[in-house]
């Protein structure tokens, strides 16, 4: 059974349809990397998945594990393992990120049925995590994201990833405005994260990511649908080729 | 999937139930509505009063007659009629309570839905407790024990009666009965409240506690608290309010005194939950209340920490005059407002003695279409040579139909004086709850872990059983629909 199936999916924001007829199967152990041109939906795509409301889903549908979750809330859908590492990661002004983090931890367990983590076990997970993506321990004391760099609140997002261990995670251009040594940390950390039980889904704009990730699929995304899915090496033919070439590409499909 | 937009959101949070808002089937006493000198004669005499309460009394009531109500605070509501209101009311009990098979067992049925134990309960939390029901105190705890330290806390009533020497030499001294109209009112009128009174050295061992509750309809509230805290003594002392869900607006005037003489402390902390009003503003408790702290001697301290999230319309500033050198006072204040609710807020600092030090930190908090100001005096005289004070007044808003208002008024007397301010205002936006559940919290938890951010440095300042109530209390105020 497949981890993320997305049936034909449209959705629109105000009257501008934003999707229209996306398909994409994601399986246990794959990643995933989504291509393409600003405004071709990408960021749309992760918020949707996510249960965003600010969209209308006019067609189609979302299954996870089989589940039809189209209509489920958004902690609903992250309780159940769907995690969204955020383009802009917001601030919390007064919430620590150990408070933030326990918050949600434990949010999460009390919707599987499990106890809440004790002080002293949460404390040891933080520890081991925020080494992962080399976060400095003053940092748990601090209000999530204030006053963070960019670089620092991407390396955050990978954080929570890493906390909450989710089945999906869709990543939504971490790697926008991260100098090369934050990219490299934030790679490495995705890569030990990786296992053969869960998936990633990359959404990026540029090929340098996948240099560090290398993912198993590459879709590109026009104008609201997936126009070509292939190997590593089409990000490469991509970069090369640039996005007029799918767009042309997409139009002969529909000429056809 | 879950709707983020803000004006569910707004929606959602304005729908909040407010869950004190039963009421109770007691036999009531009342006086006749309306006010005049026989009514003040009236509760006086019900009350057992010696000759100088009456007159003092009467004198507070001559005052009033000349007064006007305030019109200077960012609060709209419409004229009281202070004809059609009673002045008193009591429920019919036995004049003495030695145990708990003498109270009206519907009243002790009131206690239980509202989370008050008057018994083990409270044995094994440690704190004392007074009961004021209306006007009148009905249940006293701990007074046996407390009285071996030469504590005396009792209904202010019994205080009269008992100790009319201490009534007598600090009543009206901190608030006189003509510093503005609701206390000149509240002066003529009061039933009761509490009393207590911290010998020189004593540490008292325990929390002391009043919990007041309005019943009767058409009523207004009027208690009287004063607290002496003598040389060198400490108290921590809390007090809770609810009131029933009421179309007709009540009206509560209540005046608090301390008094800390040289090298002593009091915390009072408060936990404001009339009834807000329902989400259209119709009904709710107007919540006009006076209270000062003196610091009289030497390094006393007077703290002030509150938690509002009750009332229809709050006007209500506690302060302190710091006239003992190296005294402080401080303010600590979380106020909520949602639906049609209108507060007014802040603090007075005072400072007349030399190396006075003064702290307010204020978050203010509003939702729905409520209106949510900062009031504030920090007044330097000219003796108070390098006095400090530090005023921090945030706000924090959800939704765009509410506002937050900031008032700071800062009067310096001399040179060798510092006061800081500082002031930020925030918003709950939509971003922050689908962060929040993306992370696997409900909107509850989310708000809950919000506001309790924003509002911990004042929320650290409460007692601990408190501090748990309080922050509860901030969640179900602001969430309404969870679930």
């Amino acid at each position: 059974m497949s981890l993320l199936k997305v049936e034909n999916l449209q959705a629109k924001i105000e009257d501008n349809q934003i999707l229209k007829g996306l398909n994409l199967e994601v399986n246990p152990g794959e990643v995933h990397a989504i291509m393409g041109p600003n405004g071709s939906g990408k960021s749309t795509l992760a918020s949707v998945i996510a249960g965003r409301e600010d969209y209308e889903i006019n067609g189609g549908r979302i299954l996870f594990e089989g589940e039809d979750i189209t209509n489920l809330e958004v902690h609903e859908r992250a309780q159940k393992g769907i995690f969204l590492a955020f383009q802009y990661p917001v601030e919390i002004p007064g919430v620590s990120n150990a408070n933030f983090m326990k918050s949600s931890v434990n949010a999460i367990r009390e919707a599987r049925g499990e106890e809440p983590l004790s002080a002293k076990d949460f404390l040891a997970r933080m520890r081991e995590k925020s080494a992962l993506v080399e976060i400095d321990k003053s940092f748990m004391s601090r209000a999530v994201n204030e006053g963070f760099s960019g670089g620092e609140k991407k390396r955050n997002e990978i954080f929570q990833l890493a906390m909450l261990e989710p089945k999906l995670a869709l990543l939504d251009e971490t790697d926008s405005g991260l100098d090369i040594d934050a990219l490299k940390i934030v790679s490495q950390g995705v890569n030990t994260l990786r296992n053969e039980n869960n998936a990633f889904v990359l959404i990026t704009h540029y090929q340098r990511l996948l240099n560090y990730i290398v993912p198993d699929f590459v879709h590109v995304l026009a104008d609201g649908k997936i126009v070509k899915s292939g190997g590593k090496e089409l990000a490469l033919e991509l970069e090369e080729k640039g996005y007029d070439w799918v767009k042309n590409h997409a139009v002969e499909e529909q000429t056809a | 999937m879950t709707d983020f937009n803000e004006d569910k959101l707004i929606e959602e949070v304005t729908t909040s139930d407010y869950k004190y808002g039963f009421t109770t089937d007691i036999e009531q006493e009342f006086a006749p509505k309306g006010l005049n000198e026989d009514i003040v004669r009236f509760i006086s005499a019900k009350k057992e009063e010696p000759e100088f309460m009456l007159e003092w009394r009467l004198k507070a009531y001559r005052h009033w007659l000349t007064m006007k109500d305030p019109m200077w605070a960012k609060v709209d509501f419409p004229k009281i009629d202070y004809q059609d209101v009673y002045y008193y009311a009591a429920p019919k009990k036995k004049p003495q309570l030695d145990s708990l098979d003498e109270v009206d067992p519907e009243l002790l049925k009131t206690f239980d839905k509202l989370g008050i134990s008057i018994e083990e309960q409270k044995r094994l939390t440690g704190v004392a407790v007074d009961i004021v029901v209306d006007s009148v105190s009905v249940k006293t705890t701990f007074q046996k024990q407390l009285k071996e330290m030469g504590i005396i806390f009792c209904p202010m009533s019994e205080a009269i009666k008992e100790h009319p020497e201490l009534v007598k030499q600090y009543l009206g001294t901190v608030v006189p009965t003509t510093d503005n109209y609701y206390a000149a009112l509240n002066s003529a009128v009061f039933s009761d409240g509490s009393f207590c009174y911290i010998p020189k050295g004593v540490r008292c061992p325990m929390e002391l506690s009043t919990y007041f509750r309005m019943n009767a309809a058409m009523t207004g509230q009027f208690e009287r608290t004063l607290i002496i805290a003598d040389e060198g003594s400490y108290v921590s002392y809390l007090e809770g309010c609810t009131a029933p869900m009421r179309d007709e607006n009540q009206l509560h005037a209540a005046v608090v005194e301390i008094v800390a003489h040289k090298d002593a402390e009091v915390k009072y902390s408060t936990v404001q939950n009339w009834y807000p009003g329902d989400k259209n503003g119709k009904g709710g408790v107007y919540n006009f209340v006076t209270k000062r702290g003196l610091c009289e001697g030497e390094n006393s301290k007077i703290s002030w920490t509150q938690v509002e999230t009750g009332s229809s319309i709050t006007w209500k500033y506690p302060s302190c005059v710091l006239k003992g050198d190296n005294s402080i006072g401080e303010f600590y204040s979380v106020a909520v407002t949602n639906n049609f609710q209108q507060a007014d807020t802040g603090s007075k600092m005072t400072h007349i003695g030399k190396n006075t030090r003064s702290r307010i930190i204020s978050k203010g908090i509003s939702a729905g279409r409520s209106e949510n100001s900062y009031r504030g005096l920090v007044n330097i005289t000219k003796n108070a040579k390098n006095a400090r004070n530090f005023s921090e007044c945030d706000s924090l808003l959800i939704g765009d139909k509410c506002g937050a208002h900031t008032f700071p008024y800062i009067e310096i007397g001399n040179s060798s004086s510092v006061v800081e301010h500082e002031a930020t205002t925030s918003k709950v936006s939509e971003d922050i709850l689908f962060y929040c559940s993306q992370r696997g919290m409900d909107e509850g938890q989310a708000m809950e872990l919000i506001i309790n951010g924003y509002a911990k440095e004042v929320l650290n300042k409460l007692p601990m059983e408190f501090a748990v109530e309080a922050q509860k209390l901030l969640a179900i105020s602001l969430e309404g629909s969870v679930g």
